[in-house]
């Protein structure tokens, strides 16, 4: 796929995004803020997330040409860490804390009791795209097993019953 | 800027303080029960009581006591400390009225309880004290000095020296002597070196670099100092798990204040010393812990690791010699200095010196932080600090080092906490995670979970691991789901022999452990589940049925 990009002639690193979404441009100004180094690319790549929730294909290109990086090694990057995600989120992200302290504490019980509930599994996202249900490695919430995130916000000691609750309040 | 200014900036901060203080624990797992509005409401009431001028209400790090939190300290009411637990926004009122003499029904804690009494504080010893967004509190507790004792009055070697007497080992979990790496850094030969500061805490069940950091961000900051001093590095990188937001932020606000006073940047404390340190955030992997992979991602690549020599110290970032420590051996740095080697050398056991935190969790009734020193009992820790399993249960067994260590049985629960006491067990003192079973917990299902972890996050690079794990974790489900049979239990035990012995990183090279070690103490577990096997030896009819076969 070609990236919707312009170069100006004789001009250095101005490649601009032709759809001329403002948060491109505050992209460019996170990775001059980095002098446009290379090895800064994986803090550009949590910026770009942060800001368009997840990273597109035209994205990465983007950001590969600003970076003078070969779109290959961005794409690298971004599939190599978990934290970054090339499909679209839901409106509602649920991250449940997998770690051994909430694994033994029960968190594959709620685990199972969301699947159920709204039939998707982990990593995927409702039809009507209102949830996202995700896992973390360990949160580093262990004195307050288990624990999940809703929306950004941990939530100590749950229950499958309080889980869903949650959500409920959430959705 | 001077230490005297330094004086006079604390003397202001100390004498602005009030008499009674309202220690609000701002960490993220009391966060995540509102603590935030907990120290809002009392802000609110503490002026609404008219009690201005007597009380303030401090944000502090984590006290360690997580299980009960959220949890508030009160300072300079009576001679001891007063600690109120499971406090709710609704209790503010109650809780500024008892400072006046008022009841109060809010859960009061026991300072005296084996969980805060069994404790020996170094790296954790500004914990739950200090605010960690106020240098000015840092300084007041002595913060820095060390700093400039070390740039005003000691020379590089012999602060490496200090170290090594000290006996200090890392505490990422292999337990390399610190001062060795310390003395082949500065012996390496290079005109740029680099020190960086391992935080990505990914093994499970272990919290202890973030309590750090989000407590006591300066205590790090100031060890890494101290160690660029020692080896003549001029640029350090923190590297921080994007799980661990507030730590990050709490990093950042730090490194900005430490700035601001001069004592990071140039000419720290009017010395031709310099010293920057810039903060990388991981992404979610946990192969970045090994440290290899960690420079590989600090320079923005894959983080693959790749096989040493050369060694780090030799050839680290961009081919420089580099030092990695973890987060708690910088944290251990100050009070050496201050204290001095001999005097932590005192502490522990003969191979193991100074103190260890660890991230008490899982089926135990005090869940917590705890910093002890080596050599301790484990029974001490889970029984009289944790208070044993709750609900009436039993402790079948403690898990230490996440998915590289393993399951010490309660046989083994009088083994003394150090390294080589925990390695012999076949285990290994790891990161610090401690995680608690109780009798209801079945020991393949935690081998499977392990297992699945490292097959999941092996990076793939070499074969070994990333194709060794999968087999591994598919025969475990297989035995899980009562479908394995003596066949694939030997099958398991060849393969764990097999990636722990050719794996390229120390990922694959210690995944074997936690099916390793449930093999060798929780066997009947596995074979309980065992069927008979349909290929093997000719069997009568008697003995063809589906009852498990027992070897």
């Amino acid at each position: 796929m070609l990236p919707l990009l312009t170069r100006e002639k004789n001009a250095d690193r101005v490649v601009r995004h032709a759809s001329g979404d403002k948060r491109f441009k505050i992209l460019e100004v996170h990775m001059k803020k980095h002098q446009f180094r290379q090895d800064a690319l994986i803090e550009v790549l949590h910026k770009a997330q942060e800001l368009f929730g997840f990273l597109e294909d035209d994205l990465l290109l983007f950001i590969a040409a600003k970076l003078k990086l070969p779109p290959s090694r961005v794409f690298g990057v971004a599939t190599f860490y978990h934290f970054f995600t090339l499909k679209p989120q839901g409106e509602h992200t649920c991250v449940v804390c997998l770690g051994t302290a909430c694994y033994v504490k029960g968190a594959d019980k709620i685990m199972a009791a969301i699947q159920e509930k709204y039939r998707i599994k982990a990593g995927e996202t409702t039809p009507d795209n209102q949830l996202s249900l995700l896992t973390a490695r360990c949160i580093g919430a262990c004195g307050i097993a288990p624990a999940v995130t809703f929306d950004g916000h941990v939530a100590p000691k749950l229950t499958p019953e309080t889980a869903l609750e949650k959500l409920k309040t959430l959705i | 800027m001077q230490l005297d200014d330094l004086k006079v900036l604390v003397a202001k901060h100390i004498g602005a303080r009030k008499k009674i203080v309202l220690r609000t624990c701002m960490s993220a797992g009391c966060m995540s029960s509102q603590a935030d509005v907990i120290k809002k409401n009392l802000e609110a009431e503490v002026k609404a009581q008219g009690l201005e001028a007597d009380v303030e209400v401090r944000r502090v790090g984590c006290m360690g006591f997580c299980g009960q939190g959220p949890l508030i300290g009160v300072d300079g009411l009576s001679a001891k400390e007063k600690l109120f637990e499971f406090v709710k926004p609704t209790d503010a009122p109650a809780i500024v009225g008892s400072l006046k003499g008022a009841a109060c029904d809010v859960q009061v804690g026991n300072p005296d309880h084996p969980f805060f009494a069994r404790q020996m504080r170094i790296v954790r010893a500004n914990g739950g004290i200090v605010d960690p967004e106020r240098i000015e509190d840092y300084l007041a507790v002595g913060g820095y000095q060390a700093l400039h004792q070390v740039l005003t009055e000691m020379k590089p070697s012999e602060v490496v020296d200090e170290i090594t007497r000290s006996g200090l080992r890392g505490r990422g979990g292999a337990g390399f002597p610190t001062g060795l790496k310390w003395g082949t850094v500065a012996k390496s030969a290079g005109a740029k070196k680099y020190v960086v500061c391992n935080g990505d805490e990914g093994d499970p069940g272990a919290f202890m670099d973030r309590s750090v950091l989000e407590s006591d961000p300066h205590i790090v900051l100031e060890g890494m100092a101290i160690a660029a001093y020692a080896v003549g590095a001029d640029q350090g990188f923190l590297y921080v798990r994007a799980e661990y937001p507030l730590a990050i932020s709490r990093l950042q606000t730090a490194i900005k204040q430490a700035k601001a006073l001069g004592l990071l940047g140039g000419g720290i404390f009017e010395s031709p010393f310099n010293f920057n340190i810039d903060i990388r955030i991981g992404a979610g992997a946990f192969v970045c812990g090994e440290e290899t992979a960690l420079m590989a991602s600090v320079e923005g690549k894959r983080g693959t690791p790749r096989p040493r020599p050369p060694f780090p110290a030799e050839s680290g970032l961009w081919g420089c010699p580099t030092l990695i420590n973890n987060v708690e051996t910088f944290a251990n740095i100050t009070a050496i200095i201050q204290r001095g080697g001999a005097w932590y050398a005192g502490i522990g056991t003969e191979k193991s010196k100074g103190t260890k935190v660890f991230a008490l969790t899982g089926k135990i009734k005090n869940n917590g932080l705890i910093e002890v020193p080596m050599g301790i009992p484990l029974r001490q820790i889970v029984e009289e600090m944790g208070g044993g399993a709750p609900d009436g249960g039993h402790i079948k067994s403690v898990q230490t080092g996440g998915p590289s260590g393993g399951c010490i049985p309660a046989a083994y629960l009088d083994t003394p906490v150090d390294y080589e006491s925990l390695t012999q067990l076949g285990s290994i003192m790891g990161s610090g995670g401690m995680v608690v079973m109780d009798d209801t917990t079945n020991m393949v299902e935690i081998a499977k979970f392990y297992m699945e972890f490292c097959m999941e996050e092996s990076c793939g690079k070499c074969i070994p691991c990333r194709a060794g794990t999968a087999q591994m974790f598919h025969l475990l489900e297989k035995i899980t789901q009562r479908r394995g049979t003596a066949r694939d239990l030997a099958k398991l035990e060849e393969l764990c022999d097999m990636v722990r012995h050719t794996s390229l990183c120390g990922l694959g090279q210690t995944a074997p452990n936690p099916v390793a070690s449930t093999l060798k103490f929780f066997r009947s577990e596995y074979e309980a589940l065992l069927q008979p096997d349909p290929f093997g030896p000719r069997t009568t009819a008697a003995t063809q049925s589906t009852a498990p076969v027992t070897l």
